[in-house]
């Protein structure tokens, strides 16, 4: 069997990225639930807020920490696997993700320590603005990374010189097309994401009956916020759709199944996409809508996939299926929260246990789809790392040969596999334990460094004692 | 006409390597030491000389590779291909050791399993950072912009004698560290492992010193040549000095001194490398003006950098001094 370096160094960087992924959808979510929550105790002085805020700190210090650690593996990535690309496109991104990694650390090192270990230090309303500061250092790392991929997806702002990338100007760069769509749809999925694990804990904490005043506010913060945020994100969804349609054809038409464009193209729902024959076996199509929902027009133009030559298509199949598991999950998720709504009406939602039980399962139902979702955007710019202008053939690194590759995957799957169930499981037993347990018992974050902030206050405590 | 950017950046580079290497240098030290602690109660505060900062100090790693990647991004692009391996080492280490960090407070029932974890994790990320300085010492197999050699080729017996020289001197770091947070019995024990660990520093500085112009023709010719001899002439000296005086201080009551002399020691070590490959960033390839990023690349990142790279900085100072003293069994950290 012929190993090739290129295809095991995707599978590679899929892996690292898809596990990392994982942790900012839920840290970035996070961090702005935990601000909220804060706030509103500033505001109304209830307990439920602080115990919940609480509550969530304790799982943000070590999700954040995983998230921390996993992304150090990241900008490696680039160096060991993809040299080429890092030595041709480097004058472009490497100033972005070293601005998000000095962003990141920023962060750590300042306000989420106040945020962590300063509640008996500072009055509620720093807390909350720590708070705030945090969350909004997440959304910005966020912005850098995907400022990055975004500028690989829809290059601009560049000039060509010895067939490198050099910068020509900034604001292009950062701000590329597809960026401000790109940006609010996976922000907006993030905040989706965690508002489904807060449901889905929120459900458990009511299911078993304790910490009764914790759970059915956490339901109906869930509940309240995906009623607009999943619509708002289909629409976004939407949006960013259009946007690849105008940059991106191929892509577009490889997650549609389009091989025919022209006026009036049908929408596939279902089939299997076959490269080598051009066409899609088994399928049902609806006329008309692809060109309805995509131009906006009965009879808009879209273009297939046959107007592209086959070297220049993503593989159809995995963007198309990708495609289709965010959309369904999408429409799963607006089931879930209508009934959530219809319950709250009849006033059974804290008493209907299999719809409890339901949102327990749907608490993985976000990542799923952020992972279907990355997985379409970045197999559908295939085959290129710098859509149109780089190839990923030229970019892996010339040195690797495939067993190369493929020891360092098996190494980096074999880690991984070890340290995400352990997390899982570290963080699975804090919601066991529940909103309602008290922070002395326990410390609150362990492998975290003890902040200086945190010193000063267990200083104050001894001497306040 | 523009700023030249590239002394600045090299600066900021060659800053947070440095800080790299010696702050987490000691913290990886005392993660290796951890596992000859004498008892439970020994590794607990051996554990907790370390909670505050261990993962500040890793910042300087993440930093130290993208400020390669964005100052000299051809360098990064063939020094890392190059040294494959051991990075994957290095970063598996890395990710395994801090979350058995993080997970022996947690899962405690498996406390033991992680404290093992812990150790292995720190001496493999010591052992693969000396394999990555060696092969660095030694020089790549380039063509055009990119390193086309064998992904084997780094694991050479000078550069694996560098991971192990590394391991020794990291150990000597920690143990310095270790006498500056413990005291009594358990201060002795730091010191008399302080000792061994100075004697295998040593020993290993002096090879890798004789071996490296037998490894390379290019610093042979510098080292032997005036002007070159006169710069490089007063390390080895002070070395010698820096060898004594620590050997003298862990032997003595002097609690701050074996630290200090420790560092000393990695101080003296990176200037030889540094005045044995100047100019060079790819070692008898690309110098740094030649690697440099565009200006406008540089100036854009500057720009933040001075801002951001500062409050970094004070932040660590001031954690550093707010946990400043022993670490005792009755005010654990946790």
């Amino acid at each position: 069997m012929h190993l090739d370096p290129e295809f095991l160094s995707r599978i590679q960087f899929a892996w690292v990225i898809g596990w990392h992924i994982l942790l900012p959808a839920f840290t970035i979510g996070l961090a702005s639930f935990i601000a909220f929550l804060e706030g509103a105790y500033a505001l109304t002085k209830r307990a439920v807020f602080l115990n919940l805020s609480q509550f969530w700190l304790r799982i943000f210090a070590i999700s954040f920490g995983m998230g921390v650690v996993t992304g150090i593996v990241m900008p490696f990535q680039f160096g060991t696997n993809w040299s080429r690309f890092s030595d041709v496109a480097g004058n472009i991104i490497s100033p972005l993700l070293a601005y998000e990694g000095l962003m990141a650390f920023f962060l750590e090192s300042t306000f989420l320590g106040v945020l962590l270990f300063g509640r008996k230090l500072v009055p509620p309303s720093m807390h909350f603005v720590a708070a705030v500061l945090v969350a909004g250092g997440t959304v910005l790392s966020a912005f850098w990374i995907l400022a990055t991929n975004s500028w690989m997806q829809t290059p601009v702002g560049y000039e060509m010189i010895d067939g490198r990338f050099f910068p020509k100007d900034w604001f292009e760069i950062v701000f590329s097309p597809s960026f401000p769509y790109r940006f609010m749809h996976t922000v907006s999925a993030f905040y989706v994401t965690t508002a489904f694990v807060v449901l889905g804990v929120g459900a458990y904490t009511v299911r078993r009956g304790q910490s009764l005043a914790e759970g059915r506010m956490m339901l109906r913060l869930a509940l309240w916020f995906l009623a607009i945020f999943v619509p708002a994100q289909m629409v976004l969804g939407d949006l960013h759709g259009l946007n690849t349609l105008e940059h991106q054809p191929a892509k577009l038409a490889a997650m549609e199944g389009l091989w025919d464009g022209g006026r009036g193209v049908p929408a596939s729902i279902i089939g299997w996409p076959d490269q080598a024959a051009e066409r899609n076996v088994a399928e049902i199509a609806i006329p008309h809508l692809g060109s309805l929902y995509l131009t906006h027009s009965w009879n808009g133009e879209v273009k297939g996939l046959k107007d592209f030559p086959p070297d220049q298509r993503a593989p159809v199949a995995v963007v198309y299926f990708s495609f289709r598991i965010m959309v369904g999950i999408a429409l799963l998720m607006v089931a879930v929260v209508l009934a959530g709504f219809v319950l709250m009406a009849r006033r059974r939602l804290d008493e209907t246990r299999w719809y409890l039980v339901l949102c327990q399962f749907t608490t993985c139902l976000g990542f799923i789809a952020v992972i279907a979702g990355w997985t379409t955007t970045e197999v559908g710019r295939q085959p290129w790392t710098v859509y149109g202008l780089m190839r990923t053939a030229e970019s892996v690194s010339p040195s690797l040969t495939g067993a190369n590759v493929l020891f360092s995957l098996l190494l980096y799957i074999a880690v991984y596999l070890i340290i995400y169930p352990v997390g899982l499981s570290v963080m699975l037993r804090l919601v066991w334990r529940g909103p309602a347990a008290s922070d002395d018992d326990a410390p609150v974050v362990s492998g975290r460094p003890k902040s200086p902030i945190e010193a000063l206050a267990s200083a104050t405590a001894e001497t306040t004692r | 006409m523009t700023l030249d950017l590239v002394p600045i950046w090299t600066t900021i580079l060659a800053a947070a390597v440095f800080f790299y290497v010696a702050l987490d240098g000691f913290d990886l030290g005392v993660g290796m030491l951890h596992n000859f602690a004498p008892d439970r109660d020994a590794r607990e505060l051996v554990m907790n000389s370390i909670v505050p900062i261990w993962d500040g100090n890793e910042t300087w790693l993440v930093l130290g590779s993208i400020g390669l990647f964005a100052a000299f991004p051809v360098a990064f692009a063939i020094i890392i291909p190059a040294v494959y391996f051991p990075i994957l080492l290095m970063l598996l280490a890395l990710i395994f050791r801090g979350l058995a960090f993080e997970f022996r407070y947690r899962n405690a029932e498996h406390r033991t399993f992680w404290d093992h974890g812990f150790a292995a994790g720190s001496g493999l990320a010591a052992f693969a950072q000396g394999v990555v300085l060696g092969s660095f010492i030694q020089g790549f197999h380039v063509e055009g912009r990119q390193f086309i050699g064998g992904s084997f080729d780094c694991f050479t017996p000078f550069s694996v004698f560098c991971g192990i020289a590394l391991m020794f001197g990291y150990g000597l770091l920690g143990a310095g560290w270790l006498v500056i947070k413990t005291e009594g019995a358990l201060q002795d024990w730091a010191r008399a492992l302080g000792r061994w660990c100075l004697i295998g520093t040593v020993v290993a500085i002096g090879i890798v010193s004789l071996w490296t112009p037998l490894t390379n023709a290019h610093i042979a010719a510098r080292w032997f040549s005036w002007p070159h001899i006169a710069f490089l002439a007063p390390v080895p000296l002070i070395t010698a000095g820096l060898v004594l005086y620590a050997w003298w201080s862990l032997n003595d009551r002097s609690e701050y001194a074996p630290f200090v002399a420790g560092l000393g020691l990695f101080v003296m070590s990176y200037l030889g490398i540094a005045i044995s490959l100047w100019p060079m960033i790819v070692p008898g390839h690309f110098t740094l003006y030649q690697a440099a990023a565009s200006p406008s690349t540089q100036a854009f990142l500057l720009l933040g950098t001075l801002f951001l790279l500062p409050v970094i900085l004070s932040y660590t100072a001031w954690s550093y001094w707010v946990f400043r003293g022993k670490v005792r069994a009755d005010i654990g950290y946790h």
